[in-house]
């Protein structure tokens, strides 16, 4: 992974200075709280429901064991001992005081982090493949890029006070598991004729509320002018992207507005106009970089099958929760921080503990943190997988429900969220306590659960196969569901069914809906497949036939 | 009277805003629209001339004019509304200004200053009873920088350094410690 030399420490730490001395003016009285705002949301900190919320940056969800054990320890002694894994590959804290909060900075920048731009309407944590450097169909590992990017983005003198928030997703392969298509700007790398590498962009994607599908405004971008392109887009967004009203103000409501093509012409023009005076990658700083991702040693070993002759609860962990591997004899362990009665996303200092210890005797002691709110070992030797399951398992961490209805994504919503509508954590409970039948979650297959709290669309809703979003309703928390959305591939918005339904009605109303699918399916389709095909009339009959009032 | 930071010195200013009393030779910062309305009206005066613009307002109109410029103002109404960096981003590279870059509006407060500074403002003009030495210290709590101050430099060779076409021998523009 990336290691910081004197210049990353140097920045950080002058970065915790100031934000030191940020704080100290405001708990002064000389900064008052509407100046001091956008300072601390540039340093992830946000004033919530009860407390600050610290958002610490995970780089394209990449992190050491030693990291992961500072983040243990952090919780332990300035939260409450876990923290909340982001849809954005970041860590949450809910609990922080505001006074420590540097200390906190502090302490993670003695580890090579920081909670630099994870929020503020500036560019954020970019985000990538959890898949990068190992997925078999990869066509370049896009962690150097995303570093790069990272390194551009940080403290960018001209794209600190942006009219939004950006996010730039960047993924290597042909399975887009990074949802590029639903970022302000997603780079899909390309080989051209040649082998040489580049890039697809897309912009204006996004969720939240007008969600889009970013538009493909150049097919190949080649790797020299990354930066350069970048600044482009984002000096036409920072020029000319609305700042009347915070609703409109993101990059997508300007592509929209000029249409694709005109902005295509003025970021192109803006790009040809300005390549003299444009940031530039060398060969030199790419090489250095790279190095830092290039493989592993890994033994030579060859593939097995791990499962063979084992008990079937093991043998339900390798199916759901391991994937292939392109290096033959190892296998990518998802770490599931779905439990059923567990907060999706949640994870204790232990849990951090036991799987800091784990990836240092297992796989070359790093950890990914996956967009879908789980982590990932991504080097186990497959000889080693049982001792894995095993020890996952005495942590609470082997929920063998990867890639199915429990395995949500879900954001903190109304329990933490000072933005939310309703809540998320009471309505994940209810349906993993609906669904709390291995052999009937097998049944249903692969389905993508993602629910939100508010139409800001931190669980990204929209592009769930099942979308649930919490709605205010006259004071009471109600629960929108659409069906059909999709980001892994190919990227579609789902479709609202009909009215809310209430908190208590949720899980008997997703029910409903996934019985609907098992009636209606053909042999061996997936959810979305039955979903795509008949539309969602048929689901919407169902999930209100019971319940006509709803109407 | 009026003080600003000149190129991180605190001094007098000697410009005048259009609308404040100015005699015939006195350095004149007049915005964009009235320059653009009648352009030879103002270049006929004695003085110095300079251009005030809005974070609407477009660098490009401003181009015909530069050559006759010798101060540029761009406005920062709040610290959040950030067209002003691209607009000095713009200024001091494809237009190749060389004169006085002047962040001025309620947005300019020391806790932007070192960006300022790196978008190539070599003049900040913060709020009346602004603590002028706390925004000149704040140009120091950066050693380091990925991004270039100047063109064509690979990403990690970037350190404190004048951007491209700011005037490169002004003291106190240069890095601030090694």
């Amino acid at each position: 992974m990336y290691c910081y030399d004197e210049l990353d420490q140097a920045l950080v730490d002058q970065r915790v200075a100031e934000f030191r001395d940020q704080v100290r003016r405001h708990l002064a009285g000389e900064l008052s709280e509407e100046e001091f705002r956008p300072l601390r949301l540039r340093n992830g900190l946000y004033i919530q429901r009860h407390a600050p919320m610290l958002r610490i940056a995970i780089p394209y969800g990449l992190i050491s064991a030693q990291q992961l054990r500072t983040l243990a320890w952090i919780t332990r002694r300035y939260d409450r001992g876990y923290g909340h894994f982001t849809t954005r590959q970041n860590l949450q804290l809910n609990w922080p005081a505001l006074a420590q909060v540097p200390d906190i900075l502090a302490e993670l920048a003695r580890v090579q982090m920081h909670a630099i731009q994870t929020s503020g309407n500036c560019v954020r944590n970019v985000t990538a493949d959890h898949m990068a450097g190992i997925a078999p169909d990869e066509i370049d590992d896009p962690r150097p890029y995303c570093e790069i990017i990272r390194q551009w983005a940080t403290l960018h003198p001209e794209f600190t006070y942006l009219p939004r928030k950006f996010k730039i997703a960047v993924t290597g392969s042909a399975e887009d598991r990074a949802a590029s298509e639903v970022h302000d700007i997603g780079l899909q790398l390309r080989r051209g004729a040649h082998g040489e590498i580049g890039f697809s962009v897309r912009v204006g994607g996004g969720l939240g509320r007008a969600p889009a599908i970013g538009q493909l405004i150049r097919e190949w971008l080649p790797l020299s002018e990354l930066l350069a392109y970048l600044e482009a887009i984002l000096r036409v967004y920072n020029l000319h992207g609305r700042r009347d009203n915070i609703h409109k103000a993101r990059i997508k409501v300007l592509v929209k507005s000029l249409g694709t093509e005109r902005f295509r012409a003025e970021v192109e023009r803006e790009w040809q106009a300005g390549r003299a005076h444009a940031t530039q990658l060398s060969a030199a700083e790419l090489e250095r970089v790279r190095a830092f991702f290039h493989p592993h040693s890994y033994e030579t070993l060859t593939d097995c099958d791990p499962a063979s002759g084992r008990e079937p609860a093991f043998q339900a962990w390798y199916r759901y929760n391991t994937r292939a591997h392109r290096v033959p004899g190892y296998r990518a362990v998802l770490v599931s921080l779905k439990a059923h009665g567990a907060v999706p996303g949640d994870m204790t200092a232990a849990q951090m503990d036991g799987v800091a210890d784990l990836a240092e005797r297992v796989s070359f002691g790093l950890v990914r943190s996956t967009h879908s709110q789980n982590l990932l070992l991504a080097d186990v030797p497959q000889r080693l997988l049982h001792e894995v399951w095993r020890e996952l398992a005495a942590l609470g961490l082997a929920m063998p429900n990867v890639g199915t209805l429990t395995d949500m994504i879900a954001c903190p919503g109304l329990d933490f969220c000072s933005l939310a509508n309703a809540g998320t954590i009471s309505v994940a409970r209810q349906i993993q306590e609906r669904f709390d039948d291995l052999d009937y979650l097998y049944d249903l297959g692969e389905i993508e659960l993602k629910m939100s709290g508010c139409m800001n669309a931190c669980g990204h809703h929209h592009v769930g196969h099942i979308g649930i979003l919490g709605v205010d309703k006259h004071g009471e928390e109600w629960y929108q569901i659409s069906l059909g959305g999709s980001a892994n591939g190919f990227t579609a918005l789902g479709e609202v069914i009909g009215p809310s339904v209430a908190q208590h009605e949720v899980a008997l109303t997703l029910e409903r809906i996934v019985e609907a699918y098992r009636e209606l399916r053909e042999e061996g389709e997936r959810f979305i497949d039955t979903v795509r095909r008949l539309g969602v009339s048929p689901f919407r009959e169902r999930a209100y036939a019971a319940h006509p009032a709803a109407a | 009277m009026r003080h600003i930071l000149r190129r991180r010195e605190r001094l007098t200013d000697e410009w005048r805003y259009l609308g404040e009393e100015a005699a015939d030779a006195d350095p004149l910062i007049v915005p964009l629209a009235q320059l653009r309305s009648d352009p030879l009206r103002w270049q006929a005066r004695s003085g110095a001339l300079g251009a005030r613009l809005g974070p609407a307002d477009a660098v490009e109109d401003l181009a015909p004019l530069l050559p006759r410029l010798a101060l540029v103002a761009l406005e920062f109404p709040n610290p959040g509304d950030g067209r002003g960096y691209s607009q000095a981003r713009l200024l001091r590279g494809r237009f190749a200004f060389r004169g006085q870059l002047r962040a001025t509006g309620a947005g300019v407060r020391q806790d932007q200053a070192f960006l300022l500074a790196r978008c190539g403002f070599d003049s900040l003009e913060p709020p009346p009873g602004t603590d002028l030495e706390a925004v000149r210290r704040a140009f120091n709590r950066y050693s380091v920088a990925y991004q270039p101050g100047s063109a064509q430099v690979a990403l990690r060779q970037q350190r404190f350094g004048p951007f491209q076409g700011a005037p490169v021998s002004a003291p106190g523009d240069s890095s601030p410690k090694g």
